[in-house]
């Protein structure tokens, strides 16, 4: 599904990707681990076609076609998702109308026909249940005045009602408490399929209690330098990142 | 009289010996198809989703359809009739109501007030006439536009709207379609009298020629709104969505004379390429217990000039008076620019006044998060600035505020890159 070879990138002539493979089959949940500043954002920033990084070589292939030239707007629209580390606020836009932008803008791009009005809301309220989120979204706006653990189940909420192929985690598990982690987590397990792909990238092992990984990859320093089963999670709780570098 | 020179605009010397002062209503169709029509103006109008018919009428084609929007027109006008509201043009009122137009006319805004109000006075040959009599709630939004012929009332315009004790109207003005107009200059008066307990309630959606991308031509907006609480009670609420004219300079002011008084004004001016916008309000407190609210969202795009200018005056006689004002400014680009000169003028120490304001960019954190769900940067920046203005555009009754996200969304158009 996603194939990244040998890539490098550049941010302000300082080169933070030394040559990251990967590859993700569908139905498979990659973890990426790493101590700060590895490259694990900027990974899936890139992933997702944030501009401000300079891809200065390799490639990243999403079902078989080479999605370096696209924008990132039809990145998402062939089916990447990302939830970020922080989720920005969109002051006065309702989470109404900015799924219904977002559903349109995917169906506009595939020639296909959006929901009607009807089904759209109904769809909101699924999705809401889905992902366990209590109080009702559809008169809020875009993360305005959510806590931390609001905005990244918000992500959560915003996948599901995506639809992505290939959903991509960044650190949605940092600053949550335990039952936040819990319903992020229980919100990926329910809309896990063997046809979607998930890379989630923490810091910590607790995450993958809950959502487990087929595979756990150790970024460090640009490089992915090690792959392994969950096991190799525990152990990096364990011993750290030290013993790796 | 002098030129005022104060606004923050750069305005060439106009030329007065040469604007034709009194034309003719003339009947002639401009066009005599919509093929003939600039294909820009057209893709607008298909934007907005306004009616092919309605497009001609605007456009300036030539229709048949105008037989259905007067007899329309006369059946809504009936109904009013029937309530005892009178709603005409001004012309008609001269000669039907002597009485309330001798009354009422410059009592609000003399002759004297300022250079454009001198010029209206002294030129102005028609506009539209508004009475609610007492205890009547008006049933229906009362807009410029149903009255299709009133259309090009030209550039001196007055507007004149008296509400008796206890009544209640919104006054619609203006059209979110690209009008054409070969006047360069309107220079329009607008006089509201609120009587006790009554309310008055007027929106605007201003969309004149803004001058093409190098910015020449367009309109210059210069019009003297003023609205007066001349009752107990009285309330005055202005709204304002001005995206249009090459140079906007206007302040929709209210006179809170009575006690209890209340005035809130809230607008939403969005500049692009060369347009120049220097525009707010004045509060005048003279009542006891009067409040106003003040909330103005300024965009700016392009090379654009947008300017907040607002007075808050509280006189001696005014005890307990209280104001609240916000202005936020949007930068969207590099070459734009956002002034705010808010004035604030007090005279009784019981009074409060507040006044708060926020000067952002949008960010592209922002932008990226909308892209990442799948939003174009320019609909993203759209989407974005709806929110900004979201509180304004609130406040416009609900068909115009449809049009409104629509309108504004294509003012940001060209605005990327």
């Amino acid at each position: 599904m996603l194939t990244i070879k040998d890539l490098h990138v550049s941010i302000d002539g300082k080169e933070i990707l030394k040559g990251v493979n990967l590859t993700v089959n569908p139905g498979e949940i990659h973890a990426i681990m790493g101590p700060n500043g590895s490259g694990k954002s900027t990974l899936s920033n890139v992933i997702a076609g944030r501009d401000v990084f300079e891809v200065t070589q390799g490639e990243i292939s999403f079902l078989g076609k080479n999605i370096l030239p696209l924008t990132p707007e039809d990145r998402a629209c062939e089916g990447i998702f990302l939830a970020f580390q922080y989720p920005v606020e969109i002051p006065g836009v309702s989470m109404t109308n900015f799924m219904k932008a977002a559903i349109e803008a995917k169906h506009a791009y595939h020639g296909t026909t959006p929901p009607s009005a009807g089904e759209f809301l109904q769809m909101i309220k699924e999705k809401q249940q889905l992902v366990g989120m209590s109080q009702s979204l559809t008169g809020r706006a875009v993360n305005e005045g959510f806590s931390g653990g609001e905005k990244k189940k918000n992500d959560i909420f915003q996948m599901a009602m995506l639809d992505p192929k290939l959903a991509i985690l960044d650190e949605t598990d940092s600053g949550l408490d335990i039952d936040a982690l819990k319903t992020v987590a229980e919100g990926v397990n329910t809309l896990k399929t063997n046809d979607k792909a998930f890379i989630v990238i923490t810091h910590y092992q607790r995450l993958l209690d809950y959502i487990i990984p087929d595979f756990v990859h150790v970024l460090h320093d640009g490089k992915i330098v090690k792959s392994g089963d969950k096991s190799l999670a525990l152990e990096l709780e364990e011993k750290g990142y030290d013993w790796i570098k | 009289m002098e030129h005022p020179s104060w606004a923050h605009i750069n305005l060439p010397p106009i030329d007065y010996q040469s604007i034709s002062y009194y034309a003719q209503p003339s009947d002639k169709a401009k066009y005599e198809s919509l093929d003939e029509v600039e294909p820009e103006i057209l893709e607008t109008f298909n934007k907005l989703g306004i009616p092919l018919e309605e497009q001609k009428i605007l456009a300036g084609v030539a229709v048949d359809a105008v037989i259905d929007s007067v007899s329309v027109h006369t059946q809504f006008r009936d109904k009013l009739e029937k309530m005892g509201i009178l709603f005409c043009s001004f012309s008609e009122a001269a000669r039907d109501y002597p009485d309330l137009v001798k009354k009422y006319l410059g009592s609000v805004v003399p002759y004297t007030d300022n250079y454009y109000a001198a010029l209206n006075s002294a030129v102005f040959s028609d506009g539209s006439f508004v009475y609610i009599p007492k205890n009547v709630r008006c049933p229906m939004e009362l807009s410029t536009y149903f009255r299709i012929n009133a259309i090009n009332t030209g550039q001196f315009e007055r507007t004149l709207i008296i509400a008796e004790d206890n009544s209640y109207v919104s006054y619609l003005e203006g059209c979110t379609a690209p009008m054409r107009d070969e006047n360069q200059l309107h220079a329009a008066v607008v006089e509201l009298i609120a009587l006790d307990n009554a309310e008055i309630k007027y929106s605007t959606v201003q969309n004149w020629y803004p001058g093409n991308k190098e910015g020449k031509g367009g309109i210059y907006n210069f019009v003297t709104k003023r609205g007066l609480c001349k009752g107990n009670g009285s309330k005055i609420l202005w709204t304002q969505v001005e995206t249009g004219s090459a140079v906007t300079w206007k302040y929709p002011s209210t006179i809170l004379k009575g006690n209890n008084s209340v005035s809130e004004f809230y607008s939403v001016a969005v500049t692009n390429n060369f347009q120049q916008a220097d525009t707010g309000t004045k509060m005048i407190h003279i009542g006891k217990n009067t409040k106003s609210t003040i909330i103005s969202k300024g965009i700016s795009l392009g090379k654009s000039s947008n300017a907040y200018r607002g007075l808050v005056r509280i006189a001696k006689t005014a005890e307990n008076a209280r104001n609240f004002s916000q202005c936020d400014s949007l930068l969207i680009g590099s070459q734009c620019a956002a002034h705010t000169f808010p004035y604030i003028d007090v005279h009784n120490n019981t009074a409060i006044v507040e006044h708060e304001a926020t000067t952002s960019k949008i960010a592209d954190d922002q932008i990226f998060y909308c892209n990442q769900r799948g939003l174009k940067t320019e609909d993203a920046i759209a989407l974005i600035v709806n929110g900004f203005a979201k509180e304004v555009l609130n406040k416009l009754p609900l068909e115009f505020a449809m049009e409104a996200h629509k309108l504004i969304a294509i003012s940001m158009e060209g605005s990327v890159g």
